[in-house]
């Protein structure tokens, strides 16, 4: 999931309007960018919208950090496509956002300042190879979990949009899977990486849901909005009862000794993360927080230069066509 | 062993795997996200078409050793790649500088090989000039945006193209292996590659306003590995370090 904690808008509007908008909502309709919409919607889409992209461009640090020593050319080949996809995704995602009328350099602005988040995932470091393959399996299969059902939420551009982000993740996800088998069947120095990489991202992979529900303040109107498909536990439990197989499978260990198949609930039960933590890292105290906006804000500041020439260069050749017409 | 080929497919694998490895080095890091994809799928199709010269290259070695073992395991002085493409990245201009003075040669080489008389080394060949034709394209476009943009995009440009030029020629000097080549129909002498090279060069930077720096000398010694830059050591010691660290591991 990279979209967190998304506070959505009260909306006081027409009672008249907000009623026919919900009925839309309610027959399956589509809401398309220039259909009247309530404007608590509008804001908590461009909050969501915003977030998921911005989770897609941060996120590719983490990897980038892993590219330049990819063990074998054609897991640099696989780990470069995956990046040149996640930043495709950011693409399509601001892309949607524009259509409720902002602007992609609006939207960076409020990332780079700080008044617009990613997922809190992305603050925490990629140490060995392993951490490429745990990435792909559980960051990207949590995402999954949500983005599927997303690809039914009421706003056309941002459904169109999971469409096709969707189809990508899964192929994200089972090269991070390959990556596991190969780690947890390897050296007994793989192996060590491969258990190593599951302590370390299985509680943050479980926090990427957000809080448990009887916390989350913001769901409500949301799922009423079709902007939330599922509430954060019913993901977290499917997540779980989808990966624990997954680790037994691999011969490895998930760090969480209350892990148990409970019949009567048909699922797994399991131990909530350290919440206290997630608060932390949402407030600026993760340990990558601080350098995932410092490269970020410097890769937007180098690149100052370009971004002019480039305007100054589609200005001159304008005023050249008009001199010559 | 076939050595005048493995020499060969070494020097077209190691220059497409150290500026692949190169241009990768930007992941995340672009000035805007359109140039973050396009540097991603660039930096691929470079290691893709490393896949292909270095898996050539161990076939005509004969030993036994893969690509990877190749990209992965050689020492600085068993590398063919030329100095322009182990250059450090700069800024974004010297970045694009670097890609544009490449793929304007690279077109070249690759569009001769199309006609080789090895079908391994024209199929390679067929392959990648594709690719190549739309790194030229986008370089170039990028060279003349910023050449001719802003007053300072211009000054790094031109910084960029007076620091890169003296290695701008290596790719074009002629040796015993390229005479072997030429003499087998496998590969066009470097040399006669200049004119197609220095015509599409000197256009781009006339539409760009950057003057050519006015000297013929080439930096050499990459080529042949006789004596690569500084920089190449600290590249591999990043690529290679987990195939060296772990050298029992499959991965």
């Amino acid at each position: 999931m990279y979209a967190q904690m998304v506070k959505s808008e009260a909306t006081a509007e027409d009672p008249d309007k907000l009623a026919a908008f919900q009925a839309r909502i309610d027959a399956g309709e589509k809401i398309e960018p220039k259909d009247w919409m309530p404007q608590g919607y509008r804001k908590t889409l461009i909050r969501q919208i915003g977030q998921h992209a911005h989770s897609e461009i941060v996120g590719q640090l983490p990897e980038g950090n892993w590219i330049t020593r990819a063990p074998t050319l054609e897991r640099k080949a696989i780990l470069l496509a995956k990046v040149q996809d996640e930043a495709g995704h950011g693409l399509y995602l601001y892309c949607a956002a524009e259509t409720l009328g902002v602007s992609r350099d609006e939207l960076t602005e409020m990332l780079l300042d700080g008044r617009m988040k990613y997922s809190s995932i992305f603050n925490y470091p990629t140490l060995t190879w392993a951490d490429m393959g745990a990435v792909g399996w559980l960051v990207d299969g949590a995402a999954i979990m949500n983005q599927v059902p997303l690809q039914r939420t009421s706003f056309g551009p941002y459904s169109r949009a999971m469409i096709r982000v969707c189809k990508e993740e899964s192929f994200h996800q089972r090269q991070g899977f390959d990556i596991m088998m190969k780690m947890a069947s390897g050296t007994p120095a793989q192996k060590r990486m491969a258990q190593d990489a599951l302590n370390r991202f299985w509680g943050p992979a479980l926090m990427m849901f957000g809080p448990p529900d009887a916390d989350s303040v913001h769901s409500s109107q949301s799922m009423a909005w079709k902007i939330k498909m599922n509430t954060n536990d019913e993901l977290r439990q499917k997540f779980v009862d989808q990966t624990v197989p997954q680790a037994e499978y691999l011969g490895l260990t998930v760090p969480d000794d209350t892990v148990a198949w409970n019949d009567e609930k048909a699922g797994y039960d399991f131990a909530e993360p350290d919440w206290a933590e997630f608060y932390d890292v949402l407030n600026g105290n993760g340990p990558c927080n601080t350098e995932r906006l410092a490269a970020r804000n410097k890769a937007w500041d180098d690149g100052a230069w370009v971004r002019d020439g480039m305007m100054a260069h589609a200005e001159k050749k304008r005023a050249r066509k008009m001199a010559a017409e | 062993m076939d050595s005048d080929l493995f020499e060969f497919a070494c020097r077209m694998g190691d220059n497409t795997l150290v500026l692949g490895h190169r241009v990768s080095e930007w992941c995340g890091l672009a000035p805007v996200l359109e140039e973050d994809i396009a540097l991603a799928n660039t930096a691929l199709d470079l290691i893709g078409q490393t896949q292909m010269w270095l898996g050539l290259a161990a076939q005509a070695e004969g030993k036994d050793r893969s690509a990877d073992d190749l990209a992965m395991l050689r020492d600085v002085w068993d590398f063919r790649s030329v100095l322009l493409v182990e250059q450090p990245n700069g800024d974004f201009g010297q970045t694009m500088m670097r890609q544009f003075l490449f793929d304007a040669w690279h077109v070249a080489q690759l569009d001769a090989l199309k006609t080789s008389s090895h079908q391994q080394v024209s199929d390679i060949a067929s392959k990648s000039v594709k690719e190549a034709m739309y790194h030229v394209d986008r370089s170039a476009d990028t060279v003349i945006a910023l050449g001719d943009g802003s007053e300072e995009s211009h000054a790094r440009m031109q910084a960029a193209l007076t620091l890169l030029w003296p290695y701008a020629g290596e790719v074009f000097e002629d040796d015993t292996v390229d005479q072997a080549m030429a003499d087998k129909g496998i590969a066009p002498l470097p040399s006669t590659l200049r004119p197609a090279f220095d015509a599409r060069v000197r256009d781009v930077m006339a539409q760009s306003t950057l003057q050519i720096p006015d000297t013929e000398f080439a930096h050499k010694g990459g080529k042949t590995g006789a004596r690569h830059s500084e920089h190449l050591g600290h590249m591999l010691t990043q690529m290679q370090w987990l195939q060296r660290a772990y050298p029992q591991a499959q991965w």
